[in-house]
């Protein structure tokens, strides 16, 4: 059972289960979707899209951002690439939906890391005190949010 | 100095209780080595071939006083009585015990020191002119800037976790001190045709295992786009670099495999669409910056001064000083005074505790409370009136800071090599000391005239040898020390990287060979005019090379 948190250190309800691989995908229901089936995603649906940190964000097309959810992928601990994904998809694509991070660097020593690119849902790795974590997004000021410039607008 | 407001001093505290608590989640186990690894890099913590070693950051080189006495304390304290000034004008420490090290930066953060973003795939400390504020060909100060950009890289949320370590480096003189070209980022400060103020900006240099020069991506960025432009670059780098292998991860690879055009492309792209975001230099701004370094008065009468000129003529070994260890102020009756750390049985960068004390008090005495670090391993005092130079020189000579090497075969920049760096492939101290002990008649020094001769203990480069007139490389064969040989490297406003002499040369016979190159320039030169670098870029490499390998086959 992954722990989802959002901006504030507040628990969050996963709603978006991983579609299975021979599951169809739903026409309105929240269901998490792979990028190699994005294709199968219709118009206006509720789906959420999982995006490996080697898409060309900037190329993503548009039905992609009118979904409520993209998830990155960190896929190991020091692999950063999904920090600038998200600055794109903020800041060139101006997309307006929920942003999660999942994967090895959703950890309590990145969490105040992935809030300030812009990150709203945090899926804290399985090893990960939840408390802490918590606590560390509901006040505690941290080195890193105590610097002066802002990147996002 | 550069004085913290009460911003910057929570920021700093801030990350020493952080450090603090990942210290003590390492050591109760419940954060892994190997993440450990990371956050600790990211704090200058090496875990070293005897112990852990620290690095801590000097921004732009430049130290007050009071922190120098502090570096002589944590040095006494923490580790064996010194510390090792390297060639991104930081320092390091080489024996302090893990558990220690949160009280060494609760330590330093009494004296707005940190070691944050020192090591790490990072943007690492912002480097710069030693002779910032006071050289004689500079268009501005370029320490504002570095400060500014040194701010927005510090705790930069979107760039702590990059393929690779990142260096930006500030020039803004004729003379490029400050090896831009060999950067990541390279910024040159400049006038456009209309008088404004701007950047030119250079790409994707570095040292390493594929040394590769700077290419221009800019020729005029205006004043306020300095920080938009920088985070453009490292997006991009971000997220196009490489991943896979960790030798071809830096920048310079990604803009050598893209291409410079498309590379600048999407910067370009990318740039255009932040640039007038909240990153946009507002007017005052920079102003701010620098009303937040302390100010002091020069002596408007230092001028005046007749004892300089009479010592000069009474005493020929001060005078013998004057000429290798000062540069030029751009005040009249001011110089700027090179401390060198290259003295006899010395490794190339080290300082006593002792000797930073007392450096810190000639400091109050002669130069205002400040000193520089310079990239190739030397102290500088920027601002010393001609008066106080005959006392001050007296004791440096007293603290063994005197040699009258600067610029010359002996002031070798030398990276900790075999002696405490777990990557080095041979010594690189004990070779320096050899060609120190070589060639340590001043008289045939100045004879050889300025010379750069720069060694690394391994194919990462910490000692510059690609960038060195002579460069020496220690490489392993078969578990035994050799040294490969590079010619006609600078690090200059004309950098070039250095041709290989040919297959490399054991232990025994590696200050001979040094010797022997110097020995062919000094028969090749048109004349004591003709530098090392001039000669060598005029005749090639084939009378060195035909000398150094008829004798080493003799
Ligand atoms: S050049 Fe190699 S041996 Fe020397 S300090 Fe760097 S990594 Fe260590």
């Amino acid at each position: 059972m992954s722990i989802l948190l959002d901006r504030h250190g507040q628990r969050l309800e996963d709603h978006y289960p991983e579609l299975a691989a021979d599951q169809s995908v739903p026409a309105n229901q929240a269901v998490l979707v792979p990028w190699a089936r994005f294709g199968e995603i219709p118009e206006n649906s509720k789906a959420g899209l999982l995006l490996p940190n080697t898409t060309d964000v900037l190329a993503l097309p548009e039905a992609a951002l009118r979904l409520p959810l993209l998830v990155l992928e960190f896929p190991s601990f020091a692999d950063g690439r999904a920090y600038s994904q998200a600055s794109f998809l903020l800041q060139r694509r101006h997309y307006p939906g929920q942003l999660r991070a999942r994967g090895q660097a959703v950890v309590h020593d990145q969490l105040n890391m992935l809030r300030s690119c812009g990150f709203t849902q945090f899926q804290l790795r399985g090893d990960q005190d939840i408390d802490l974590c918590a606590r560390l997004l509901s006040n505690q000021p941290s080195a890193s949010t105590l610097r002066r410039f802002p990147s996002l607008p | 100095m550069y004085r913290y407001d009460q911003h910057d001093q929570q920021l700093v505290d801030a990350r020493v209780a952080e450090f603090r608590d990942q210290t003590r989640r390492y050591l109760d186990g419940s954060l892994s080595a190997d993440e450990f690894r990371h956050l600790r890099l990211r704090n200058g913590l090496y875990i070293q071939r005897f112990a852990p070693m620290l690095r801590i950051s000097i921004p732009y080189g430049l130290l007050s006083s009071a922190q120098m006495r502090m570096l002589a304390h944590i040095a006494r304290k923490y580790d064996k009585g010194y510390g090792h000034f390297t060639t991104r004008q930081n320092i390091q420490f080489n024996w302090p015990k893990l558990e220690e090290v949160p009280d060494i930066l609760a330590d330093l953060a009494t004296v707005q020191m940190h070691a944050i973003q020192t090591s790490g795939n990072c943007i690492r400390n912002i480097t710069s002119d030693p002779f910032a504020g006071a050289a004689a060909d500079e268009l501005v100060d370029p320490r504002p800037y570095c400060e500014l950009t040194r701010q927005w890289a510090t705790f930069h949320p979107e760039f702590n976790w990059l393929p690779r370590k990142f260096k930006i480096a500030f020039s803004s003189s004729t003379k490029d001190r400050a090896a831009t070209r060999v950067h990541d980022i390279g910024i040159h400060i400049v006038r456009n045709a209309a008088g404004e103020l701007g950047y030119e900006v250079y790409v994707g240099g570095g040292l390493g295992r594929t040394p590769i020069i700077g290419v221009k991506i800019r020729d005029f960025l205006p004043e306020a786009d300095l920080l938009s432009y920088c985070e453009a670059i490292l997006r991009i780098y971000n997220l196009l670099g490489r991943r896979d292998n960790m030798y071809k991860a830096r920048i310079k690879i990604l803009v050598k495999e893209m291409g410079l055009a498309a590379f600048a492309e999407k910067v370009e792209a990318e740039w255009t669409t932040i640039k007038d975001g909240p990153l946009k230099l507002k007017d005052g701004d920079l102003e701010r910056m620098k009303a937040q370094f302390s100010q002091f008065e020069l002596d408007p009468t230092a001028a005046e001064d007749g004892s300089y000129a009479q010592k000069l003529s009474e005493d020929p070994a001060f005078a013998a000083w004057t000429r290798r260890n000062l540069k030029d102020h751009r005040v009249p009756g001011y110089k700027l005074v090179f401390l060198s750390l290259k003295a006899r049985g010395v490794a190339p960068g080290d300082v006593s505790a002792e000797q930073m004390d007392a450096i810190a008090d000639l400091a109050d005495r002669f130069a205002y409370g400040e000193l520089r670090a310079t990239h190739d391993q030397n102290l500088v005092f920027t601002d010393v009136r001609q008066q106080d130079l005959y006392p001050l020189w007296q004791e440096l000579g007293r603290l063994g800071l005197a040699t009258p090497n600067i610029g010359l075969l002996t002031d070798v920049i030398c990276c900790p090599g075999l002696d405490f760096c777990s990557l080095s492939n041979a010594s690189s101290i004990a070779v320096a000391e050899e060609i120190f002990d070589r060639f340590e008649d001043l008289d045939y020094q100045h004879d050889i005239g300025s010379i750069k001769l720069n060694m690394s203990g391994c194919m990462n480069g910490c000692g510059h040898h690609s960038v060195g007139h002579i460069g020496i490389l220690g490489v392993d064969k078969k578990g035994e020390e050799w040294y490969q040989i590079t010619l006609g490297g600078s690090s200059g406003n004309d950098a070039s990287l250095g041709d290989r002499t040919g297959p490399s040369v054991e232990r025994a016979h590696i200050a001979d060979a040094i010797q022997t190159i110097v020995e062919t320039y000094l028969k090749e030169r048109l004349n004591e005019e003709e530098g090392f670098l001039a000669c060598y870029r005029r005749v090639g490499m084939p009378p060195f090379k035909a000398k150094l390998y008829a004798e080493s086959q003799a």
